[in-house]
């Protein structure tokens, strides 16, 4: 390479990327740039695109279902989020302590993220059944008469945060358990030396290092929970999906359902400015909170 | 060494250029033919009826495309959005509307012969602005199928063609009151149900050039309110009620004195081990049946009209479509001949199969229009609310109206 110009070099740089990039602008750069446009046009698919400014967005002002749906995402988001957060770090902690049997456990709690959710959702299905599942089985022993979770749109959302947090929590249980033990332990050492018991080294030394962990953790499940999708389709019975239908599904349905692909485009564009200024108000508040070690 | 690479590209390019030349060759007409009645199951079926076609018209081959249900339509909207739809492919009737609508079915008309045997009802239900856009291929209905056991053990009268739905309400309490794990009807509160409710009522979903709704008539509410005794009768389990167990699965239990479903469950119900039957359905102001069918079209790009029209017409009409539907029990011919089916009456249980003929004489199509997915989303989100009791009968056909009206403007 020595002595060719840049401009050779990176035709090189350029030929041997050429596969990866190809793929990228054909399946993903493409497409994006296309659903851009599409959110000013009118096509079922069927007869070429109408152009129609800015209708779809007009459109999506006075459309009950995507508020529906935008709530119920808000409800899944605020229920599961912090609910993530607590299961995992609290596994966290406890794995991260010198218990017999650890490698077990840390590989049990993350076999439900390796699961299928088509397989998982079957399972929960059973669980939450309110005529012979588990959980009505198991209420009904201390004389509680158990909802009928799945089956009522009132209560099955609740149970698909459940199901979540039970299958998404080892994920962020490894991420939590890494930023615990990029921890010296000197730091430890030294705090006991000077009579700080367990829970003042937990809230002045574990909990400001973990921080910068916790953050990404915060952010990859907000956003995860603005996409949430397959436990929401898969296992709520259809009579009570109208109290769970969350965002990603109303596009689906305005996309293959109803053959409207620009107003499904637009949809899936505010669903991404929306994480997007999540995601900024985030980063803004993160010096607030996060202690970055120098 | 990078002009060697340009060049090494270069005539990659061109050879692949020339794949598409070879292939290109002189041969028989190919159609495709695109389907979601024959999946995995029928597939054999199928192919026995293109054998016979392409035995008759040896200069043409049927290349046959069997998809499922569930992903049918995603598929054929992706192959009509990429230029390329199949030449001939099947079109359930609440489909048919929004494909004809817009322009891109051909109008068989010429090419159907004047004395194909067709029920003249089915041919019109595939006519679009007086042209025949599809030709009817199968076609089902609902029965009242009924457990004569459990009429026999509550001592009532076997239901007969002039019920009415409170005939059904009375017999339903009767076997209800036989145990608390027996129910006595099942018929779900939701859009299929609801539109022939409402034509048995004389309610008309629309106005006559379908610009407005008149979903929220008085006849149209009392049609619902019918729906739902039967839930406020506690006659018919509600969805947790049911949790998860099929209506099919409790009658074939035994656990369910009438309930109201497909012809098509009849193969299903042969494991039932007890007597049963079918019987016409029950009716409110007067009878309407089901009419559920399936058609078949053409695409009007293809580049063989007459022949994709031939292979409309024997897939829909030949001997021998009719007998190998027959033979297999794959979804009856929508002809107008009883002797094409003297094989399929003679099969029993049920006793009574000539209902399901019988239900030709009052039949109704769903209501169609373009917007059909979002029509019955509506309509289904509604009807679920009406059964958790969140909204009355009336309240939630009024809202139906607010929003199908927009729909139709459109």
């Amino acid at each position: 390479m020595i002595g060719q110009s840049s401009f050779r070099r990176w035709m090189w740089v350029l030929f041997f990327l050429m596969p990866g990039l190809l793929g990228l602008l054909t399946f993903i750069i493409g497409p994006v740039i296309f659903s851009l446009g599409l959110t000013t046009f009118e096509w079922n698919l069927l007869t070429p695109p109408k152009f129609i400014g800015f209708q779809n967005f007009v459109d999506l002002g006075n459309d009950p279902r995507f508020w529906a749906a935008l709530q119920h995402t808000l409800t899944y988001a605020v229920l599961y989020v912090p609910a993530v957060f607590v299961v995992a770090f609290a596994l966290a902690l406890l794995l991260n302590r010198p218990l017999r049997g650890r490698a077990f456990f840390r590989m049990a709690f993350y076999v439900p993220v390796v699961s299928s959710w088509v397989a998982v959702s079957m399972m929960w299905r059973w669980i939450f059944n309110p005529q012979y599942g588990l959980l009505n089985t198991l209420l009904a022993t201390v004389g509680i008469q158990g909802p009928a979770w799945l089956f009522d749109p009132n209560t099955a959302l609740y149970a698909v945060v459940i199901a979540s947090v039970w299958k998404d929590a080892g994920f962020s249980t490894v991420l939590f358990l890494a930023g615990l033990q990029g921890i010296p332990t000197e730091y430890h050492e030294a705090a006991q030396i000077d009579g700080a018991n367990g829970w003042q080294r937990l809230r002045f030394i574990t909990l400001p290092l973990v921080t910068p962990t916790a953050f990404f953790v915060l952010i990859t499940t907000l956003i995860g929970s603005f996409q949430v999708f397959d436990q929401m389709y898969l296992m709520p019975v259809d009579y009570a999906q109208r109290g769970t239908t969350v965002i990603v599904q109303h596009i689906v349905n305005n996309a293959f359902r109803y053959q409207r692909m620009g107003y499904a485009a637009t949809i899936s564009w505010v669903l991404f400015a929306i994480i997007f200024v999540i995601t900024l108000i985030q980063l803004r508040l993160q010096n607030r909170w996060v202690y970055y070690e120098q | 060494m990078f002009r060697k690479m340009l060049g090494l590209g270069l005539v990659i390019a061109l050879l692949l250029g020339l794949i598409p030349a070879a292939q290109a060759q002189e041969g028989p007409v190919v159609l495709r033919y695109a389907n979601f009645t024959a999946g995995e199951d029928r597939a054999e079926e199928l192919d026995q009826i293109i054998a016979a076609f392409e035995a008759e018209n040896p200069n043409i081959q049927i290349e046959p495309y069997n998809m499922p249900f569930g992903d049918y339509f995603t598929m054929l909207q992706a192959d009509f959005a990429g230029g390329e739809p199949p030449d001939v492919f099947e079109l359930n009737y609440e489909n048919f509307v929004a494909f004809a609508a817009n322009d891109v079915l051909l109008d068989l008309s010429e090419y159907v012969s004047a004395d194909a045997p067709y029920y003249p009802q089915a041919l019109a239900a595939f006519q679009y602005q007086d042209k025949q856009f599809a030709l009817p291929e199968t076609f089902s209905t609902v029965v009242l199928f009924y457990n004569k056991d459990l009429f026999d053990q509550a001592g009532v009268a076997y239901p007969t063609d002039d019920w009415t739905w409170a005939d059904a309400l009375e017999a339903a309490k009767a076997i209800r009151a036989l145990g608390p794990d027996i129910w006595g009807i099942y018929s779900p509160i939701q859009f299929w149900e609801f539109y022939k409710r409402a034509a048995q009522n004389n309610c008309q979903f629309f106005n006559e050039d379908k610009t407005e709704s008149l979903i929220n008539a008085p006849e149209c509410v009392e049609a619902l309110q019918v729906m739902v005794s039967l839930l406020e009768e506690d006659v018919m389990p509600d969805p947790a009620e049911q949790a998860g167990v099929s209506n099919s699965e409790m009658f074939v239990a035994g656990q369910l004195g009438m309930d109201l479903t497909g012809i098509w469950m009849m193969p299903a119900y042969q494991e039932a081990e007890f007597n049963w039957d079918i019987a016409l359905e029950p009716g409110l102001a007067r009878k309407a049946y089901h009419f559920f069918s399936n058609g078949i079209a053409v695409s009007t790009t293809t580049e063989h009209p007459a022949e994709a029209a031939a292979w409309a017409q024997f897939m829909t009409s030949s001997q021998t479509a009719v007998e190998v539907r027959l033979a297999a029990d794959w979804e009856l011919p929508t002809l107008n001949d009883m002797s094409l089916f003297e094989s399929y009456l003679a099969l029993t249980p049920p006793d009574n199969r000539e209902a399901v003929f019988q239900s030709l004489e009052a039949p109704v199509p769903p209501p169609t229009i373009a917007k059909q997915s979002e029509m019955q989303d509506i309509f289904d989100e509604l009807l679920n609310a009406v059964i958790a009791g969140e909204l009355d009968p009336e309240t939630a056909l009024n809202m139906a109206k607010e929003q199908i009206d927009p729909l139709l403007a459109q």
